[in-house]
This record gives C-alpha cells, structure tokens and sequence, in this order.
C-alpha cells in the first residue's frame, strides 16, 4: 500500500510517499527560512508559504519515490495541533485529492506521528516500548503497545523540554530556534560547570519551568553579560540537568512497566547528549533502544504517511467534513490512560 | 491617573490563588492577556486562573504553537505567543474562534498582538520583585474589562 503524507503544521512544508506503513520511498521537507527574520513564526507568512510550497513538495515527493498519483493508494494528512491557517493548506490539499481523484485520505495527530517514527527505521522497534515524546510543545512518556495503541505514563507539569531549551537559548542571546544553537554552545561548555538544581517531580512527570528560572537567577547574580566561556558552561550545565532528568524518567518508566525496550521521538530526540545518554544507559540496564535518524525526528511527512496506513488499510476515511484543529486531543488534560 | 490595580505576591502558590479568585468573576468572551518575562509566572498565573474556573486537568504551558483548551465552568483557550513572530490579522491565523467566541481566553505573550485584540479585555503584567515575590499589574481595557476587574478587586477587599 503507498501512501503519501502531507506535512503543514508549523514552518515547514513537507510531502512523502510510504509503503505499507514501513519503507520510506521519499521524504521531502522544504524549510521556511523567512521566519528567521521575524524571531518567530508569523502564522499568516507560514500559510503563504505553505501555499507556495505544497504542491511542488508533493510533486517531488512523488518523483523521488518513482510514483505518481494514479498508484497511490491514501493520503494522510497532519490534521493537529498546529497552526490552524497553516494545518489547513495540507487539509485542503488532501481533500481535493480525495475529491478530484477520488483517493482516501485520514487527518493524523501530530503527535502520534512522531512516535511511529519508531516503526521506520531499520530494525523497526518492536511492540511493546517505552517511548519518550520530546519536542517544542510536549514531553510525555508512552507505552506503545501497537502502532495505535498508545497510553501516557507521565508528561510535563509545566513547560516542554524544547521549550525550556529555546527559553534558556534566548537567556543567552542566541537567535531562533534556539535549541539546536544551544546544543552547539553546550559542546564547548563543561557539563558541571554551573551546579543548577534538578527538577524533582513525582513518579513519571517532567518539570522544567525550575530550571529555566534557575538558570534566568544565575545569569541576573553575575550581574554582567556572562562571557563565552561561562556562556557555554551555562548551556553545558543547563542541558547535562535537563537530558539526565528525561533519562532517569525513561529508564524508571520501563522499569515500573517492566518494558524491555526504550524509544525516542520529537524534535529534541535529535539532541546528541540526549541522545548519547539514553542509548548508554539502555546498554547498561541491557535494554534495547530506538533512537530514530534527525529527520524522522524534526518535522517530517513520512512519519504522518505512516501514521495513517493503518487507518486507511482498515478501510477507515474521513470526509470533506474533517477540519484543521490547533489542539491535540492530547492536550486536553493530557488524556491519561487513553490513546 | 492611570486606571490600574496592582497586587504583591509572596509565592507561585499565591499567585495561583490570585488568578483563582479572579476566575470567579469570569464569564463567556473574556479576554486576559498575559505579560512578562521568562519565568515571571505567566503559566503558573494562567493555571490558577483554570482551577478558579473549575478546570480539574493538569495545566501546562501551551508554548509554540499548540492551544491547550479546558472545560470547567467556561470553556478555556490557554494560548502562547513567546514564538510567534508577528500576527497581522486575527481571523485569517485561525485565532478568532479562540478570542471572539463564547469562552474565556488566557493569552501568553499579548503584547505581541496588543494592536489586533478586542478593547474590551483585562491586561496582567507580572514583574519579578524577588525569588518568589511578584508584582501584578491589572490594566483594564473597555467597558467589560473596567467591570471585570472592580468585581473583582472588589471581592479581594472583602476576603
């Protein structure tokens, strides 16, 4: 089964065609660097982009997997969360795919998208495992059970841990995204540098809202502009306390589910210390582990083509109805216990 | 003199009792716009808000483009501007069922969008005095919000 999905939820526009939910044959992502220029996403030149972009992203999505539009067989479209002038332009995209040429699409959750990732990659991780989701806007915990059977463990009390790194990445005056600018500054740093306090939650939840401020107290005491050298400490020290904290979360979450497998996902998963942390202690506790490649953790569509295979090899479609939601379904009180 | 009322904090867990008891003054269409800077306590503000309203989920930053919506007594769109970089119109970036419809929208960042919100709307900007301590400044804006915050200021006087 080939399925193209489309990608419009944010800053990036992306096609890509999967088949049978497994074999990426293509994946396009163009980037809009415009925003850069703004410090921040402008929702109205996102959708304008979006514009521009789609139909040439599908089209070379197509090419590259050697295919045209006559063989595939679904579209699977981000329909949340996201910005809704943004999600709207793949929404739309699909729609008239599945009017003009009568081809069967499903709206995807974001979200999930990024979990399935997991199933992409070669060997593909095998059910049941204890993800970690971390990215911009979530850092929550899963026990994957089957590619649609999902159930939260545990999530952030207050802000996502990408969202404490751009923050922190601002503190020190580095430019948007801030995340990956921070990750290069931290290299140079020394990880214990700067004794910022972990953050303390209970069981499997995350909280990262301390450590910002700690870190926002810090550069205030020093009562000057911080040095490169205590810069890059600061971010070193900044990222060694918030990679530990998702780690030892990870590692206690697939103990006290008695999982023997340990994934990544989201945006952050393409943190290299986040990385390097989690595939060593998955070695020490004899684990195995999933770390997807950077681009199937960034934004991406053959994550959401994934995602909607199942669906649309159950026969399942949505209509002309379906609509672009800024929400996730999981934001709402973080849906505990339920996929 | 300017129309505005200020309250010191001594703590988060006071200043979440503060956006509580302001909560119940809230109806249908309210606008509350958020300001000030990382780690002022705008979250922690806005969650105090939504248990005011009787939210009973966990409340966390709706940072980057995601909308966390609530339902207690009112519906609740908690939204968070910090990455957006400039918003031009309000209807045409998906925003205006959040912030003209018929529930209570707590918004992160306004000052971003001050330009385009309605006139009728409660501005809260929160300075950092101390470690724990914070300085909130209400500013009323149009008729609902000049209501709003003398009911409200109104039941503090007589806690």
């Amino acid at each position: 089964m080939l399925v193209l999905g489309i990608e419009t939820s944010c800053d990036e526009t992306a096609a890509g065609v999967v088949r049978d939910g497994s074999e990426i044959l293509s994946n396009v992502v163009m980037a809009q660097p415009i925003h850069a220029r703004y410090g921040g996403v402008v929702p109205e030149l996102a959708s304008r982009c979006h514009i521009r972009l789609v139909l040439p992203a599908i089209d070379e999505a197509l090419r590259e997997a050697g295919t045209t539009l006559d063989r595939i067989d679904g579209v699977a479209v981000t329909e949340r969360p996201g910005l809704v002038g943004a999600l709207l332009v793949g929404v739309s995209v699909a729609k008239a795919l599945g009017y003009a040429r009568g081809i069967p699409f499903v709206g995807v959750d974001h979200l999930l998208a990024h979990v399935v990732a997991n199933f992409l990659i070669d060997p593909p991780a095998e059910v049941p495992f204890v993800c970690l989701l971390v990215s911009g806007g979530h850092t929550e915990l899963f026990l994957v059970s089957s590619r649609v059977d999902m159930r939260s463990l545990g999530g952030t009390l207050d802000d996502a841990a990408g969202e404490a790194f751009d923050k922190v990445a601002k503190m020190l005056g580095l430019g948007y995204p801030g995340g990956p600018e921070l990750e290069k500054l931290a290299r140079e740093g020394n990880p214990a540098g700067v004794d910022f306090p972990p953050p303390l939650p209970r069981g499997l939840d995350f909280s990262f809202s301390g450590i910002k401020t700690s870190v926002r107290y810090y550069i205030e005491r020093l009562g000057r502009k911080p040095t490169l050298e205590e810069r890059r400490d600061i971010a070193a020290s900044f990222q060694r306390v918030v990679v530990e904290s998702l780690a030892d979360k990870l590692l206690r979450a697939a103990d006290e589910t008695r999982s023997t497998a340990i994934a990544l996902a989201g945006g952050v998963a393409a943190n290299t210390a986040l990385r390097e942390t989690v595939r060593k202690r998955a070695e020490r506790y004899g684990l195995r582990v999933s770390i997807p490649p950077t681009i199937l953790c960034t934004d991406n569509a053959a994550i959401v083509a994934a995602a909607g295979t199942e669906r649309l090899a159950r026969g399942e479609r949505d209509g002309l109805e379906m609509d672009a939601r800024a929400r996730s379904e999981r934001a709402k009180g973080q849906t505990r216990g339920r996929s | 003199m300017e129309n505005r009322w200020c309250a010191e904090t001594s703590s988060p867990e006071e200043t979440e009792q503060l956006g509580a008891a302001l909560a119940l003054n809230l109806q249908g269409g309210d606008v509350v716009g958020l300001s000030g800077d990382l780690g002022s306590g705008k979250t922690c503000l806005a969650r105090g808000i939504c248990r005011g309203l009787g939210v009973e989920d966990r409340v966390t930053s709706p940072s980057f483009l995601t909308v966390n919506e609530y339902r207690g007594r009112l519906r609740v769109f908690h939204i968070d501007l910090y990455r957006v970089g400039r918003v031009t119109d309000l209807r045409t970036d998906g925003y205006d069922e959040m912030i003209f419809g018929s529930g209570v929208a707590l918004i992160e960042w306004s000052e971003k969008i001050a330009g385009v919100l309605p006139e009728d709307r409660l501005d809260i900007s929160i300075e950092i005095t101390g470690r724990q301590s914070r300085r909130l400044i209400f500013r009323p804006g149009g008729a609902r919000g000049k209501d709003l915050l003398s009911r409200f200021t109104e039941g503090w006087a007589n806690q």
